[in-house]
């Protein structure tokens, strides 16, 4: 066991696989000799040499794509793109490509990579370098996503989405990379893509979060005085629904926590879910608590976007109250 | 050298072998307001650096230090109402074209005051009325963006006005944003539609830790990318403001007469970190040493000493000068209201719609168009 933040768990899991297996190799902007933006792939580049930890040009869209043909060749890419915002150029190579060869191919090849992306706000990054983007890629069938909440499902989160035979978004929430430090073992163990964790049990309302909202969510139930069950999706394509409907039937509330725009975001598709799954058992109508609908500000107004112990804690008190 | 030659040294590229002679230089007091815009902009950025570390600014933040021959001279070459559109490196470009200080400031602080009501930032420099289209912080996006701004001139000038193209477009770029590729995109659509626009490749050799051979291809015949599209070149001493201006006069010229796009490659550096937290392990301290011994104010200082009976006295009177319009900046931003939370829902649409609260100015534009 290692004591481990966020971020070093990601560059351990990558170690870890990179060793066992010499068909994963990495390519993004300054990951290699500069080790990256964040710091991810620190020291990799003098581990596993050029060839495998390849520093990429400027070129989001060429990334992508490559990284596309490196997988269907039989090889195990795992591009990064240094910051959300810059999906923009590989959007195209993501979504009308990477996400539709196995289909487009009837099955006949397959897409196995890792494309790993810092996520959200909370950092003090200006506008394309704090989004959450990520209802944009649910919306497109063929791509898995993922979002850790904690050090150690990012290193067994990794770990599954590297071995997945389908393309796995790994977004990885910038706020948390050094916010905590966890127990990380230091063998290879897997988190399951698609199964998501009950962080606390509780009776009276369910809260459904992701990512760097998970822990603000813990801080608003440390401050309330009710009988909260927590869900951290981990996966949020595909969307562990079982889990969510079988502890809203239990408590008949539900609340939605997310730091992206509120409108057509995912909390609306889980409203919806829950509406079809729980109908009857429902107390009260799902709440969403959510980014605005505006651009992600300059970050002075950051953290007034972002959804926080207040304002989850009033939606708490007015889905009880209802 | 009195001539620009713009080459044709590829056997394999049938551009126009274009002769353009050297643009004569303008009188002294103009030579001076350079030297005086280039002081400004390095001791503007000189306190942005101070004000980041005393954490007046946040977000990223990215100074132009070593650089400033490249705007200065590439904007006095052409008029006042040419559009501009810039990466995110951009406090320069906007001060060179004469945004007042104060307005750049305020935006880096988060203030109300700023150019984009401080809710862009460092990457956000925008002003209309100077027709400055805007730092772009998604790298290379700016440049089909540059082809788009001539199309329009273009447009107004020969078709609306029926006449010959009046106007040229600066769109600059950085070395590492010559691949991305929306860059060839845009040069593609500026040959093939003869776009007046003028490609700056600002090359200081980095892009942000990966020095340009090791993320370029031809890196020292970058030119090579522009002849691939019928574009014709020039290469020019970034460092040296005079040959910046006086290549630009006549590339601007010659693009408004041909009606057609250009590159050039400034040969630049940028002496500080890519951003504030940048170690510079990439390079020397000598390299960085050897590449401040050829500043560009400092040559600027010394040939108007030896031509144009510039004094120490006259370079102190300036220094004391754009300190003072920088500090009155400074505290001219720190004065100004912090950007309040409503400012959200302005300006993310035109009109009034649901949450949204239409269009606001920021204080800079009041007063315009009206
Ligand atoms: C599409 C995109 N990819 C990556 C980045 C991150 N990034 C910002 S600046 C930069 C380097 C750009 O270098 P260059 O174009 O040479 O400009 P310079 O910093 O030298 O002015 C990178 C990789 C970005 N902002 N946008
Ligand atoms: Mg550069």
């Amino acid at each position: 066991m290692a004591n481990l933040t966020l971020v070093q768990a990601i560059n351990l899991a990558l170690i870890q696989e990179m060793e066992k297996d010499d068909r994963v190799l990495l390519l993004g902007e300054d990951i290699g000799l500069n080790g990256g933006v964040f710091r991810a792939t620190e020291g990799l580049f003098q581990r596993f040499g050029g060839d495998r930890v390849v520093d990429a040009p400027l070129a989001e869209s060429g990334i992508m794509g490559t990284a596309i043909g490196l997988a269907m060749g039989g090889l195990r890419p795992i591009p990064e793109i240094q910051f959300e915002g810059f999906l923009g150029p590989a959007f195209d190579q993501l979504t009308n490509q990477c996400a539709r060869i196995h289909s487009r191919t009837r099955g006949g090849l397959t897409c196995p990579l890792v494309l790993r992306v810092p996520v959200g706000g909370g950092i003090h990054a200006p506008e394309h370098h704090s989004d959450s983007p990520e209802a944009i890629y649910t919306h497109t069938p063929g791509l898995k996503i993922v979002m850790p909440s904690s050090p150690y499902d990012a290193k067994g989160l990794l770990i599954s989405a590297i071995r997945d035979p389908d393309p796995v978004i790994f977004f990885e929430p910038k706020r948390i990379y050094r916010a905590f430090r966890e127990e990380v073992p230091e063998d290879e163990y897997l988190v399951p893509i698609g199964e998501a964790r009950t962080v606390c049990k509780g009776e009276e309302l369910t809260m459904v979060s992701w990512g760097a909202t998970v822990m603000q969510c813990m801080n608003a139930i440390e401050q309330v005085d009710c009988s909260i069950e927590l869900i951290d999706l981990r996966t949020i394509s595909p969307i562990d629904m079982e889990t969510i409907t079988n502890s809203v039937r239990k408590t008949g509330r539900c609340v939605v926590v997310h730091e992206a725009p509120k409108t057509a975001g995912l909390g609306a598709e889980i409203a919806a879910s829950v509406m079809e799954n729980c109908f009857l058992h429902l107390e009260a109508p799902v709440q969403r608590v959510c980014g605005f609908d505006t651009i992600m500000p300059y970050y002075k107004l950051e953290l007034e976007y972002l959804p926080d112990a207040e304002r989850i804690g009033k939606a708490i008190v007015e889905t009880l109250a209802y | 050298m009195d001539k620009i030659e713009t080459e044709q040294n590829m056997a394999s590229t049938e551009l126009p072998h274009v002769q353009l002679g050297k643009a004569p230089l303008p009188e002294s007091p103009i030579l001076l307001g350079w030297l005086r815009q280039m002081l400004l902009i390095r001791e503007f950025e000189v306190r942005t650096m101070q004000a980041y570390q005393n954490r007046l600014i946040g977000g990223f933040c990215h100074v132009y230090i070593g650089q400033e021959a490249v705007a200065v001279g590439s904007i006095a070459a052409v008029n006042p109402d040419d559009p501009i559109v810039l990466a995110y490196r951009c406090h320069g470009h906007a001060l060179a074209r004469g945004m007042d200080p104060k307005y750049c400031m305020a935006e880096m602080f988060g203030r109300i005051g700023g150019c984009a009501k401080g809710k862009g930032g460092s990457m956000h420099m925008f002003d209309a009325p100077h027709h400055l289209y805007g730092g772009h912080g998604i790298v290379g996006a700016q440049t089909p963006l540059g082809a788009g701004l001539a199309f329009a001139t273009k447009y107004e000038d020969e078709v609306l006005h029926d006449g010959k193209s009046q106007h040229v477009t600066l769109c600059y770029l950085g070395d590492g944003a010559i691949n991305q590729g929306a860059f060839y995109e845009a040069m593609n659509l500026a040959g093939l539609f003869n776009l007046p626009v003028i490609f700056i490749l600002e090359n200081n050799r980095y892009s942000m830790g990966t020095a340009i051979e090791r993320g370029t291809t031809m890196a020292s015949e970058l030119h090579t990318k522009s002849a691939a599209h019928g574009i014709n070149h020039a290469i020019v001493d970034g460092k040296d403001v005079v040959s910046m201006y006086q290549s630009f006069k006549s590339i601007a010229d010659w693009c408004r007469e041909e009606s057609r796009p250009f590159f050039v490659e400034a040969q630049t550096y940028r002496y500080k970190g890519h951003s504030m937290s940048d170690p510079r392990k990439y390079r020397t301290r000598e390299e960085e040493a050897r590449e401040e011994g050829s500043d560009c104010i400092d040559r600027l200082e010394k040939f108007l000493c030896d031509e144009h009976d510039l004094t120490t006295d006259g370079i102190k009177q300036l220094t004391r000068q754009v300190k003072t319009q920088v500090r009155e900046a400074v505290d001219w931003a720190k004065n100004s209201p912090e950007t309040p939370m409503d400012e959200l829902y302005k300006d993310v649409y035109v009109d009034h719609w649901g949450p949204f609260t239409g269009t606001s100015k920021p204080e800079m534009l009041q007063g315009e168009d009206e």
